[in-house]
């Protein structure tokens, strides 16, 4: 699917975008859902909660964590680029919001666990 | 003498449905894939379709699909593209073939009349030339859009075309940009509204694929963003 005229990085921060978008509207409902446990069922919260502490879990949510900031660092950059003066270096821009995004996820591994 | 060398060419035959049909080409030195097409056509299939009119990068009208990426034929050495002694070269995509190589261009053409890309006259041919000042900074913008030559490859490389045929694309709208900030211009309501319809410039993902293989290294992208800034600056001026 990335080959011929797709194999530059723009594009891959196109899919990367798109990815994350459909993604977090899959996540989001479930966050919600689970977090109106907190007033209707707490205990219920509580077993979740404790279920979310396993480590397969934890390493999924670096990758939720890591979604969220891509999808929202990639959304600032197409905005920054369609509304303020064109500025060269918009590949680099690009690496930039995975490389922020890799990092603050990482952060957030590493307080977890 | 080195023993001859042969590459191995499969080619498009056929219009929307058809197949690909290889042919051994003998490889020559600073061999342009033009050159390839023209020399199956003289020597072995002269049935074969295709266009080309300048070979030197002006006209515009030989652009096709080498191994899957939109690419001028006629400045594109076979040397660069060649993968182990093979080459794939197909019609232009986004585009109806109409046999071979050749595609009907006329959608192309369509949507930059379609996007206003065209002259509103300010004056008549009787009153004086006007001076334009070079370094105005609306003139400046304007310096690579007028370097299009029309080849499509662009509009080949965009998967937005690809996904919806209404896209106007980026060649017409680098175009409404270039008409945009002409000072000679009379009607730039007409462009602002001509780009921001259905197919218009708020399509555009900023995938960039038209920047990457734009053979004159111009940058569609950066004219489609300026339409998107000049639209909604419109949009939020009529309201108040
Ligand atoms: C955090 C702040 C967010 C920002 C700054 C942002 C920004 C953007 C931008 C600018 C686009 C257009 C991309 C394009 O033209 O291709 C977009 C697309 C999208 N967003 Fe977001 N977004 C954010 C949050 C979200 C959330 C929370 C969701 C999930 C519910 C989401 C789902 C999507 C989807 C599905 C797309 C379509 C992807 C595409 O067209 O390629 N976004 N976002
Ligand atoms: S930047 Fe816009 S116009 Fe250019 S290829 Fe991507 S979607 Fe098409
Ligand atoms: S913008 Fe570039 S790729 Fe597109 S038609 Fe003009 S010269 Fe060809
Ligand atoms: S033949 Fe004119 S641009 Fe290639």
């Amino acid at each position: 699917m990335i080959h011929g005229h797709r194999t530059h990085t723009l594009w891959i921060a196109f899919l990367l975008h798109r990815i994350s978008g459909v993604a977090l509207a899959l996540f989001l409902p479930a966050h919600f859902w689970v977090l109106s446990y907190a007033l209707n069922a707490p205990q219920k919260l509580d077993g979740f909660l404790h279920w979310a502490e396993t480590p397969i879990v934890k390493f999924a949510e670096f990758g939720l964590v890591f979604l969220l900031s891509v999808h929202m660092l990639g959304g600032l950059r197409l905005m920054a680029l369609e509304f303020l003066p064109w500025t060269s270096g918009q590949k680099t821009a690009a690496a930039s919001t995975v490389a922020a995004s890799t990092f603050l996820a990482g952060i957030f591994l590493l307080r977890a666990i | 003498m080195p023993k001859e060398q042969q590459m191995s060419v499969s080619v498009w035959r056929g219009g929307a449905t058809g197949a690909f049909q290889s042919f051994d080409v003998k490889m020559e030195d600073n061999q342009t894939v033009l050159d390839v097409v023209a020399w199956i056509q003289q020597y072995a299939d002269p049935t074969l379709s295709y266009r080309y009119a300048c070979r030197v990068g002006m006209c515009g009208s030989c652009a096709m699909m080498v191994n899957g990426v939109p690419r001028w034929t006629c400045r594109t050495h076979v040397n660069k593209v060649l993968k182990d002694g093979h080459m794939e070269i197909g019609p232009l995509r986004n585009l109806p073939v109409i046999k071979d190589l050749a595609t009907d261009m006329d959608p192309f053409f369509d949507k930059w009349v379609a996007a206003e890309g065209l002259h509103h006259p300010t004056q008549t041919r009787d009153d004086p030339i006007e001076a334009i000042d070079p370094t105005n900074a609306a003139r400046v913008e304007i310096n690579a859009g007028i370097e299009c030559i029309n080849c499509s490859v662009c509009y080949a490389a965009c998967d937005t075309v690809a996904g919806n045929p209404d896209y106007l694309g980026p060649a017409a709208l680098q175009r409404a940009w270039s008409v945009y900030n002409d000072s000679k211009d009379a009607n730039k309501q007409a462009i602002l509204d001509a780009v921001s319809g259905v197919g218009g410039c708020h399509n555009c993902h900023s995938q960039g694929s038209c920047a990457v293989h734009c053979p004159n290294e111009l940058n569609p992208m950066n004219a489609i963003a300026g339409l998107k800034r000049e639209t909604a600056r419109n949009f939020f001026k009529r309201r108040t």
